[in-house]
């Protein structure tokens, strides 16, 4: 397996050079779904915490390291470790709001789309942050304020942002804390009677998790040059951040960026051929039958599925 | 603060509270029967206000009349999408309930979007341009048959659940699944019920409103979520808790309209969803955590 993701990545590093501008935007959107799905995937799949409102951290990183760069002239490059950090910061105090009395499923779920829809009002009303409005980024072309002439630069920021995050992800399951984090999973009251500190560990992947959607924000922020409440820290966002590893298999290695590939080219060609036909909200009814269907039909994600088939042609 | 102003604050925030009790009521009880969310209930409401905007341009029915229509049609396509759908699903994982209903609201939310269009709209209503001054107060007519309608509702539930054998059935079966089919109920069946009800019971609130509250597609997103905060404030699985949260979530909101400035109401309601799970985190009226 690890020499097919080495092989593929091989392949990625020199798509640039062939592919056309159309393709290397779709691959560029391939990635950073891949690494905020992959962000996502260690509290929502390792440690089974399903956060619905992970556009929150989005939100909080692209604008903090917008503010930053707007009005003190700091480039994205640091603003981005200051966006994740106050990401991380949140994703602490959401988790320890959900976390400290076991609230599961149902509680969590709505916790955080609760303080996704509190940040998106509240900004949408604090003009300083340019309301409902939202905030516009130049463009000059300066590389130092994460802002480059040629796209193919976007496309390698997101392919080492995917790539990164799904490292941690690695490094994570084959530590102690990956199996601390499957326990909490699996069976949390069982997790809890060996000893496991399941407060902490839920608290940990959530602040690790926030922490590099918070960096995603920036990229986000930045590729698109304007932030709006709505697009930032809405539920949309949200959606598409945690349907890709659940399509793709969540609480695994791979299954986000499966899930990335799998979608993102179907949600950008669905776009835009219902849109240039005017169906407008054509694609998000595909998205709903998928999840749907997944649900019914393929309920651990794509992923395992795969695997397996692979491994028992090998056999 | 000018007193009227305030006073005209809490009428108006009582009012709109029988809709939300209403909605929050029927969330509280498709989640205590069955225990699903149903992500999908704010796209129920605005396809009960589209039903009663059909009604009211094709068929010239007022609202005011229309919602039973429109109620009676929600509760078919609540019971259709429980038997389709939601029964396979009623023992899996509680995050594969949560993204099945998440599809089917991206569904009903764009399929709102494809057969109406973004705009926002409202339904003419005899009863809108109808007010009436009770001393340096205005009651604007529609909302106080809003108000009067879904009170009677929720009460007419409350005598459903329990006063009939059905209801007593639904009772048991969310208090306890093997005993309530040890006694010989047809659980399958009370869960239709119990889902139509639920939906009936949002988009009856959402014909009743569709007069003085613009709607378009994208509404259904914030009102799925004000009825989630309000459930989670009354305490999730109570029917008293929801009916409660509903006037109290209102009221705040309307206050905090008055206050600060309109666009801030939310922040009011989340605030004080976040003071209940910091302080109470079964909700007013609930009495263990799921």
């Amino acid at each position: 397996m690890t020499w097919i993701g080495l092989g593929a990545l091989a392949v990625l590093l020199a798509l640039p050079a062939v592919a056309s501008p159309y393709l290397t935007t779709v691959c560029t959107l391939i990635f950073f779904y891949g690494y905020l799905g992959q962000a996502w995937n260690l509290v929502g799949g390792y440690a089974g915490q399903l956060s619905a409102g992970h556009a929150a951290f989005v939100g909080v990183g692209g604008y903090t390291a917008t503010m930053l760069s707007l009005e003190a002239g700091l480039t994205p490059w640091i603003g981005m470790w200051v966006g994740g950090a106050l990401a991380a910061a949140l994703g602490g105090g959401i988790g320890y709001l959900g976390f400290r009395f076991g609230l599961r499923g149902f509680y969590f779920v709505l916790l955080t789309v609760a303080f996704a829809e509190l940040l998106r009002v509240i900004t949408s009303n604090v003009d300083a942050v340019g309301g409902a409005l939202g905030l516009y980024i130049t463009f000059t072309g300066d590389p130092w304020q994460f802002q480059f002439q040629d796209t193919r630069v976007y496309y390698y920021v997101a392919l080492a942002l995917m790539v990164g995050a799904t490292l941690v992800a690695w490094l994570l399951e084959r530590r102690r804390f990956g199996a601390y984090l499957a326990a909490v999973r699996e069976d949390e009251s069982a997790a809890e009677a060996l000893g496991v500190n399941t407060f902490r560990v839920k608290l940990l992947a959530m602040v690790l998790s926030s922490f590099l959607t918070g960096i995603g924000g920036t990229f986000y922020a930045f590729y698109l040059f304007s932030l709006q409440p709505g697009t930032m820290f809405g539920i949309p966002l949200s959606v598409e951040i945690i349907i890709r590893p659940i399509v793709g298999g969540a609480g695994t290695v791979a299954g986000p960026i499966l899930g990335s590939f799998i979608l993102t080219p179907l949600a950008e060609v669905s776009r835009l051929y219902f849109g240039q036909g005017g169906w407008h909200g054509a694609h998000l009814i595909v998205y709903g039958l998928l999840l749907i269907g997944v649900v019914l039909f393929l309920p651990e994600g794509a992923y395992p599925r795969l695997a397996r088939a692979l491994r028992r042609r090998g056999r | 603060m000018d007193p009227v102003l305030v006073a005209q604050g809490v009428v108006s925030g009582i009012l709109f509270g029988g809709v939300y009790s209403l909605m929050a009521v029927g969330l509280t009880l498709i989640f205590g029967v069955m225990r699903v969310i149903n992500f999908a209930h704010g796209d129920l409401m605005v396809w009960g206000m589209y039903l009663s905007w059909l009604l009211a341009t094709r068929l010239g029915v007022d609202p005011a009349v229309g919602f039973v229509a429109c109620a009676a049609c929600l509760y078919l396509l609540g019971a259709a999408l429980q038997r389709g759908l939601v029964d396979r699903i009623v023992d899996a994982p509680h995050e594969m309930q949560i993204l099945l209903m998440l599809g089917v609201a991206l569904i009903l939310e764009n399929a709102a979007l494809l057969a109406f269009g973004p705009e926002p709209t409202r339904v003419r209503s005899s009863l809108t341009a109808w007010t009436v001054w009770v001393g340096p107060l205005f009651v604007d007519m529609a909302r106080l048959t809003a108000f009067a309608v879904a009170l009677a509702l929720a009460a007419g539930l409350g005598l459903f659940l329990y006063r009939t054998d059905l209801g007593r059935r639904m009772r048991a079966a969310a208090d306890n699944v093997y005993g309530a089919q040890v006694i010989g109920t047809d659980v399958r069946r009370v869960y239709a019920v119990a889902f139509g009800v639920g939906a009936a019971c949002v988009g009856a609130a959402g014909a009743l409103t569709a007069s003085f509250l613009p709607f378009s597609p994208a509404l259904g997103l914030s009102a799925s979520v004000a009825s989630f905060n309000i459930v989670i404030i009354g305490g999730m699985g109570s029917l008293v808790g929801a009916f409660v949260g509903g006037l109290l979530v209102s009221l705040a909101e309307s206050l905090g309209a008055v206050f600060f400035r309109p666009s801030l109401k939310e922040v009011v309601s989340f605030s004080l969803l976040i003071l209940i799970l910091l302080f109470r985190p079964t909700g007013l009226y609930g009495r263990r955590l799921p």
